[in-house]
């Protein structure tokens, strides 16, 4: 449960590769000078196989892991955006947030090579519980109310209002 | 759409032309309390807003009122207005093509106000999202601190960072989404060298004030931030990341 899995779907002529990183038990170095690297790649995937990242964590309580009887899944709406429809897909069990990922539907050309590369998350400042890791809220440019429904903050929304 | 669950109450809102998200998380907490806040969010949004012509705002704009008549909430928000303006090297500008506009401002101000609302009422463990911009207090849980996702300015429904801690605010500027135009108050121009601008803090008002001035700034703002003493991450329109040294990047389990 305690494990956030970020996944991005990418699929198109037949291809899908799915990205999962997560943001805890991966030491994100911190260069001098202080650029963040960009410490997670995407495993690419290979003609119509998919492939996971080693989710390394065991839950530490297994009767609220994701494999649950009673979760749930909430997809948001597919939007059209200039990387090809994004689809929000947020999973949960009756206490908490699973996972939260990202289905897309798009060409499988440079642009989705590019997001399949996407940076690992950051871990900002603060104190960090080594157990925490899913996602409560999400910070971003001001949103309008069709901003909203497009956005991770709805799904996390819809999720939490049963 | 407030309902009890498992993780407390939740409650969105339309308002202020875009969504309130609140998340509170106290045991048994009073469901009167969020009705407080929503009660709380449409009223500034009915004497705050420029684009009503009976707001308060819309009123002392077009000199119908004069300040003496505006309520004490609208005062001192012009006032914390023209500090910010002379802490910012006048970036952020409580005015818009000339006319009286602080709702740069008043979003942010009014999520610090609904957390102490809320806090005050017994709730002092939820969450504040307006419209992307965040206030947390308190915790999620007994055994963890928030965690708060920093939207990726250019890849949709992703994000680029997250930020943890207990009482926490959180605001991004950018480019990314409609709803607020960030101009350079001194050149009249909209800043392209950042994608988005997110500061780390503890309230939500200034915090957010700082995120918006940071921005109409450009290229100035990773120094302005830093002399500050301000955690951010800066995007840039390409992709690549910058924060300032107190943004820690913290390796999770140490």
């Amino acid at each position: 449960m305690k494990r956030v899995l970020f996944a991005v779907l990418g699929t198109a002529l037949g291809l899908v590769a799915l990205l999962s990183f997560k943001t805890q038990g991966k030491p994100l170095a911190t260069p001098p000078g202080g650029l963040p690297s960009a410490a997670v790649s995407a495993p690419a995937s290979t003609g119509g196989q998919s492939s996971t990242s080693t989710a390394t964590s065991a839950p530490p309580n297994p009767s609220t892991s994701s494999a649950s009887p009673t979760t749930k899944k909430y997809v948001g709406s597919a939007v059209q955006t200039r990387y090809g429809i994004v689809q929000v897909q947020v999973v949960a069990s009756s206490s908490h947030i699973a996972s939260v990922s990202f289905v897309q539907l798009t060409a499988f050309d440079g642009r989705s090579q590019e997001i399949n590369s996407a940076a690992a998350p950051i871990l900002l400042q603060e104190t960090i519980d080594a157990q925490s890791a899913h996602i409560d809220t999400v910070s971003g440019a001001t949103y309008t109310t069709d901003g909203y429904e497009q956005s991770l903050q709805s799904a996390l929304d819809q999720a939490g209002i049963k | 759409m407030r309902t009890a669950s498992p993780t407390g109450l939740r409650r969105v809102e339309h308002c202020m032309g875009t969504v309130f998200s609140i998340d509170v998380r106290t045991p048994d907490a009073d469901p009167a309390a969020i009705d407080e806040v929503v009660t709380w969010l449409h009223w500034v949004d009915r004497t705050f807003s420029t684009y009503r012509e009976t707001s308060e705002i819309s009123r002392l704009d077009r000199n119908a009122i004069s300040l003496d008549d505006c309520s004490p909430d609208v005062v001192e928000v012009l006032r914390r207005c023209a500090e910010l303006a002379d802490d910012t090297e006048g970036y952020f500008d409580c005015h818009n093509d000339g006319r009286l506009d602080p709702s740069g401002y008043v979003k942010g101000w009014a999520i610090e106000r609904a957390s102490d609302l809320l806090t005050t009422a017994g709730a002092g463990d939820h969450c504040v999202n307006g419209g992307g911009d965040v206030q947390c207090a308190g915790a999620p849980a007994p055994d963890r601190s928030w965690h708060v996702g920093i939207a990726h300015p250019l890849r949709p429904a992703t994000t680029i960072a997250t930020v943890e801690g207990r009482d926490l605010a959180v605001a991004t500027s950018g480019t990314a989404e409609r709803g607020r135009h960030i101009v350079d108050p001194h050149t009249g121009e909209r800043p392209d060298r950042f994608a988005s601008i997110t500061v780390v803090g503890r309230r939500i008002a200034g915090v957010d004030a700082y995120a918006t001035a940071a921005f109409a700034m450009g290229e100035r703002a990773p120094a302005w931030l830093t002399a500050r003493g301000l955690s951010a991450l800066l995007v840039r329109p390409d992709g690549s990341v910058l924060r300032t040294p107190s943004a820690g990047v913290v390796n999770s389990g140490s």
